[in-house]
This record gives C-alpha cells, sequence and structure tokens, in this order.
C-alpha cells in the first residue's frame, strides 16, 4: 500500500478552562488514504470536531494543547510553521463546518467569499478567480448561478448555503476535505442532497474525505473506513461492512439501536441511558462502564485497549468483554435490526 | 432599497409629528404667565391682555398648535422670543454651531481613542495595553464631566496655559466685535472641551469595540476564514472588523443625537454658549419660545441622525436591504 494521506498518530489535545485541564482528544490514530472516506461517529462531546480542528491547527493556541502527530504527507502538521499551515488550509485540506447559517461572512457577496480562497493561494487574476467560483458554485448545484454568485449569504436557504460551503472547500482542489457534520443543521430532505452531492463530487474530485457525523446513517451511506469515538477516544474501528454487520463495543451497539427507524414512526428502538462523561474527570478504566449494561468489575478498573477479536484484522475495539458474547450480541442486533427493516 | 427608504422617511415624518406635539403640548400646561413676561414688570392687567391677544396667546390650543405648526414646516421659523424680541432661528442657529463642533469634535477623538484601543484590547486579551483599557474604562465611565473639565482648564489652560480656559470663535462669518475667528482660533478654543467630553464618552466605546471584536473573533465564518488559509490580519481586516464595527456605527448615531441636548455640563464649564446653555438661559427667563425651539431643534437632530445612521447602516450591512 502506498504511502497514506494522513497519518494522524497517537494525538492528544486539552484545553486548559477555568475549571481545569479538558482531554478533548486523547490518544486518537488513525490514518486515511488518497481518495478514501473515513467517517467518524460518536456523541455530541466526544471529541470529533477537536480532532478535526487540531488537524487543521484551528485550535485556539492559547488555550490549547496538542501532542502526538499529523502526518500530511509525512509531514508533521503539529510541528510545521503557521505559514506552512496557511498554505496547507484551504488549498490541500478543505473543511466544511456544521452550521452552514453562520459558516459564511454576512457582509461579503458569495462570489467574493469563494474567490477569495482562490486567491490566498494563487497568483492568478481576480476574474479568473471568479470564473472559478462561477464553475463550482454549478458544480454544486446553484441554480442560476451566474446571478447568485453576487448576492448575500442571507438571500440563500441553508441547503444552498451548505452547497456554497461545498463549493468553497472544493474549489482549490484539495486531496482532504473534513466535513464536520455536513447534514446536522438541515432538513431530511436537505441532509440527502447535500450527502448525495458530497458523494459525487468527493468521487470527481477524488479528494479523501474525513466526514464527521453524530448519525450512523449517515456513515453507512457514504463512508469506507469508520472510526467510533466516545469520551476522547476511538473505541471501535473498521471498514463500514464489518462495523454494520458485526458491531463488537456495546456503545456501537447502542449507537446501532437508536438509529430511527421508518418502520416505528421514526421512534427510537433504544437509547444509550445516562450521558457522555465530562472530560475533565473522566471516569476510571473503561470510560463507558458507567453507562454500559454488560460493564464487569475489570471494566472499573482496567482501561482497555484497541484490539482484533474478530476474524477481520483490520476491525478493532476497546472491550473487555469475550469475543462468544460480542459475536453473539452483534448477531441478535443486526438481526433485529434487518427484521425490523423487513416488516 | 427605495422602499426602505420610503418607509423610513415617512416614519421619521410620523416622529416630527409626534415630537412637535408633545413639545408643544408641555409647553402649554407650563403654569407660566409668558404674556405677563413678556409686558413686562409693569404692565397693567389690560395690558397684558392686548400682549396675549396679540402673541396668540387667547386661541384655543389646537388653534395654537396648527399655527405653530404652519409656521414651522411652511416657513421654517420657530418664532420669536418673548424676551429679545429676536427671532428663536437666530438664535438657534448661533448656539447650534458651537454645540455642534463640540459633539462632533468630540465624535472624532472619541473613535480615533476608542476604536484603535478597543480592537487591540480584544486580539490581545489580558494584555498590559488591555488591562491599562480597562482601568482607563472604569475611570472615564465613573467620573463626572465637569469635573473632568475643569480639572483639564484648571491644569492645561491655567497653571499650564496651553489652551485658552474658556469662550469660543467663530469659524466663519466672525463678528465684528469678535476678539478671535478663524479654524486656527476655533480649533484652540475647542480642543479641550471636545477632550473632557471625549475622555468621558470614550470609556463606554473602548469596553463596547472591544466586546463587539471579541464577538465576532469567535463567529463561525471567522474560523472559515481561518480554514481557507487566510493569514490573521487578513482574517481581522475582512472578516471581523465590518462585522464588529456594525452596533458601533448605530451607537455612534444614537449618541451623537442625545449629546446635542446632553452637553450642558461641558459647555458650562468652557463658557460655550451652546445649546444647552441657551436652554438654561431661556428657563431662567421663561423664554418658552427659546426654549421650545432648542428642545424641537434637538428633536430634529436626533430624527435626522438616526435616520442617517440608518440608511448607512442599510449601506454597509447587505442583510438590512431586503427587510
Ligand atoms: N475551546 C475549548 N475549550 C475547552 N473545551 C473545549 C473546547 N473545544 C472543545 N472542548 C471540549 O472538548 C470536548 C470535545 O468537543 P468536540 O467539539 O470535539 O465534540 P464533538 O464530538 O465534535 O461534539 P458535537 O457532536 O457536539 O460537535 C467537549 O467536552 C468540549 O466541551
Ligand atoms: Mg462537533
Amino acid at each position: 500500500m502506498s504511502e497514506p494521506l494522513l497519518d494522524v498518530r497517537d494525538l492528544r489535545t486539552e484545553f486548559s478552562t477555568d475549571d481545569g485541564i479538558v482531554r478533548a482528544v486523547d490518544g486518537v490514530s488513525f490514518t486515511i488514504e488518497p481518495g478514501q472516506v473515513l467517517g467518524i461517529v460518536g456523541e455530541s462531546g466526544s471529541g470529533k470536531s477537536v480532532t478535526c480542528l487540531t488537524v487543521m491547527g484551528l485550535n485556539d493556541a492559547k488555550f490549547a494543547t496538542s501532542t502526538g502527530e499529523v502526518l500530511f504527507r509525512g509531514e508533521d502538521l503539529l510541528k510545521a510553521p503557521g505559514a506552512r499551515l496557511r498554505e496547507i488550509r484551504g488549498n490541500e485540506i478543505a473543511m466544511i463546518f456544521q452550521d452552514p447559517m453562520t459558516s459564511l461572512n454576512p457582509v461579503h457577496k458569495i462570489g467574493r467569499q469563494l474567490a477569495e480562497a482562490v486567491l490566498l493561494h494563487e497568483d492568478v487574476p481576480r476574474k479568473q478567480a471568479y470564473a472559478r467560483a462561477l464553475e463550482l458554485l454549478k458544480a454544486v448545484g446553484i441554480p442560476r448561478a451566474e446571478r447568485r454568485i453576487d448576492d448575500y449569504p442571507h438571500q440563500f436557504s441553508g441547503g444552498m448555503r451548505q452547497r456554497v460551503m461545498i463549493a468553497m472547500a472544493l474549489i482549490n482542489n484539495p486531496d482532504l476535505i473534513i466535513a464536520d457534520e455536513p447534514t446536522t443543521a438541515l432538513d431530511v430532505t436537505t441532509q440527502a442532497q447535500i450527502l448525495a452531492l458530497l458523494k459525487r463530487l468527493q468521487e470527481d474530485f477524488g479528494s479523501a474525505v474525513i466526514m464527521i457525523t453524530h448519525d450512523l446513517g449517515v456513515v453507512a451511506e457514504t463512508a469506507d473506513e469508520v472510526i467510533v469515538m466516545y469520551a476522547a477516544r476511538i473505541v471501535e474501528r473498521g471498514h463500514v461492512r464489518s462495523i454494520f454487520n458485526e458491531p463488537r463495543h456495546p456503545y456501537s451497539w447502542g449507537l446501532m439501536g437508536s438509529l430511527p427507524r421508518l418502520d416505528m414512526n421514526v421512534e427510537r428502538l433504544y437509547q444509550i441511558p445516562g450521558q457522555p462523561p465530562s472530560l475533565l474527570n473522566p471516569p476510571a478504566g473503561c470510560r463507558f462502564h458507567p453507562r454500559c449494561a454488560y460493564a464487569m468489575p475489570i471494566c472499573r478498573e482496567q482501561d482497555p485497549a484497541l484490539a482484533v477479536t474478530g476474524t477481520d484484522p483490520s476491525h478493532e475495539e476497546a472491550c473487555h468483554l469475550d469475543a462468544e458474547t460480542k459475536a453473539r450480541r452483534a448477531a441478535e442486533l443486526v438481526s433485529s435490526l434487518m427484521t425490523g427493516a423487513s416488516t | 432599497m427605495l422602499r426602505y427608504l420610503i418607509r423610513r422617511l415617512l416614519w421619521a415624518l410620523v416622529l416630527f409629528i409626534a415630537v412637535t406635539f408633545v413639545t408643544y403640548v408641555i409647553f402649554f400646561l407650563v403654569p407660566a404667565n409668558p404674556a405677563r413676561l413678556a409686558a413686562g414688570q409693569s404692565a397693567t392687567p389690560e395690558r397684558v391682555e392686548e400682549v396675549k391677544h396679540f402673541l396668540g396667546l387667547d386661541r384655543p390650543f389646537y388653534v395654537q398648535y396648527g399655527k405653530f405648526l404652519k409656521r414651522l414646516v411652511l416657513e421654517g421659523s420657530l418664532g420669536q422670543s418673548f424676551v429679545t424680541r429676536r427671532s428663536v432661528n437666530e438664535e438657534i442657529l448661533r448656539a447650534a454651531p458651537i454645540t455642534a463642533s463640540l459633539v462632533f469634535g468630540a465624535m472624532v477623538l472619541v473613535l480615533s481613542i476608542a476604536i484603535p484601543l478597543g480592537i487591540f484590547s480584544a486580539l490581545r486579551p489580558r494584555s498590559l495595553l488591555d488591562r491599562a483599557a480597562m482601568i482607563y474604562v472604569l475611570i472615564g465611565i465613573s467620573l463626572p464631566s465637569f469635573w473632568i473639565g475643569l480639572v483639564l482648564s484648571y491644569v492645561v489652560g491655567f497653571k499650564l496655559g496651553l489652551t485658552p480656559i474658556a469662550g469660543y470663535c467663530e469659524v466663519f462669518s466672525v463678528p465684528e466685535a469678535a476678539i478671535c475667528g478663524g479654524l486656527w482660533d476655533w480649533a484652540y478654543h475647542m480642543i479641550l472641551p471636545c477632550l473632557t467630553l471625549a475622555i468621558v464618552v470614550a470609556g463606554t466605546y473602548v469596553r463596547f469595540v472591544r466586546a463587539e471584536v471579541m464577538d465576532t473573533l469567535s463567529m463561525d465564518y471567522v474560523r472559515t476564514a481561518r480554514a481557507k488559509g487566510a493569514p490573521e490580519p487578513t482574517v481581522i481586516r475582512s472578516h471581523v472588523l465590518r462585522n464588529a464595527m456594525l452596533p458601533v456605527v448605530t451607537m455612534v448615531g444614537m449618541d451623537i443625537g442625545l449629546l446635542l441636548g446632553g452637553a450642558i455640563f461641558i459647555e458650562t464649564v468652557f463658557g460655550l454658549n451652546g445649546l444647552g446653555g441657551t436652554a438654561i438661559e431661556s428657563i431662567g427667563r421663561f423664554d418658552l419660545p427659546v426654549l421650545q425651539g432648542v428642545v424641537i431643534f434637538g428633536a430634529i437632530a436626533i430624527i435626522a441622525f438616526s435616520l442617517v445612521v440608518d440608511l448607512l447602516y442599510a449601506w454597509i450591512d447587505p442583510r438590512i436591504r431586503l427587510t
């Protein structure tokens, strides 16, 4: 296999706050190959956004410290100087944010904001930058793009703004796009359109994508590889097939069980009880044990490491449960989801 | 844009009528006998009645208001002083430039102090300069304006002799009897009063600008700009400042209107016979038309300013235009 596009090794990011140190990312490692889509799932507060902002070097340097390595084509971004990071940002790695309503500057025209992204990285005439902006607006499906390019963000709907954000992310043909919950703020129909658009453009442009979401459904539709995060750590990872066919961490079971189901009037089959822990003072042992229905004495004391327990060597989880229980429970859950879906 | 303009103008008109009406009612209710004052101390009751009739004070209220409004709108006249018989317009035309010099001069100083200081404090919170600025804000907010004025005129004007202690000089059409005149003399006399007012007002502005900039810095679109690879100076200039300055524009407009009527203490300390001084004088003499004139002029100034600010705002904030 070739050199990975992004190789994150043992990433840790801490924030110093008035209440103490928040370890928002605590020993996260993953790689992503060119053109691949990596899904990162987890509840709110599990450290998904901070992971990506750290990769981009966008944490507030006054409060955040990061250790580990973020190797982008072999170059460690954590050690790269600011000027080098600015060269990469928006050019080789682009980002799409969660809330399209607030992510565009209200006082600048759409065209200007798109062209700015080009002009920051390429020494081209303004006209050419605007031409590129127009081309991208068309590519993301903005109707009457020639006219809309002179509109202000408030003249666009949320879905249209997210298309603009996607256009902005793609405008310099990046190798990696980090999409941080790109559809969370949108209504269901728009969500589906935006996801389909992202997927299509990702294939056209050949960019790799990190798709952050708390919705396993989004991951199922878009991702090649999946990482499940809980309380600043990775608890399970593997190919999307493997994760969906044989989820092996109780937290993943919870996430799967809580997928909304059409046949049940959008009522959820199952909710994980309780709240994610505070990262100021996370529980000892396995961080999921206070909410885990399968917790054993060892879970309170010993923190499980990621390990392969099944047949697929790329599918790992961090859980003390024995392999048979995991396999049995996974099979039960999947079959119940199947029958649920077929009725 | 045109519809917005028309709506805004209509609104200004409604305000104008409301303000003149309320002012007129208040002055109508004042328990003074202007005819008696105008007729003089030794006038006989018959003479007072004559004067009353002559001034139209014996007519019903609505007739008086109607005449007043007609004169104001058609002739642009605010009437005549009961005491000096001079036209109120003249009185105000003399006083308004003095107050305007004070207020606009001070505002220029305020903005040139507060904007850089506020921005810098916001960009470097808890730095030495930020702390110093916050101490200044506290002092500026808590010290009374006349005290600052007296101290400045004593120290700078009297002890150091750097500026005049009091008085005003015309820039244009200097009266023959005047001992000073022209741009230089004007500025020389205005610097201390403007500085005093600026010191008082700037504190609030530093705090306001700082808060707005900090607020804007945490906006999602600022993060978007950084994610595009924009260097920090570009982020600040192109994405933070314009947004952060929007509310400041509103505040400046409102304050100019307010100060035009509310800089009385500073006018008094520096012997400037502006609108505030004129109003106080006319209260002492029960010269209702002059007092009324000052109030109505002030109200018109506030209405006009808020109109200008709103139009300016619509011009710099694209979100306003459609609404
Ligand atoms: N600037 C910051 N200062 C202090 N704590 C922070 C900061 N940013 C994030 N955190 C904390 O880090 C943890 C992880 O946050 P993060 O935003 O990565 O969660 P997330 O998985 O993206 O959740 P969501 O689904 O809500 O976006 C949270 O507990 C959050 O409170
Ligand atoms: Mg997030």
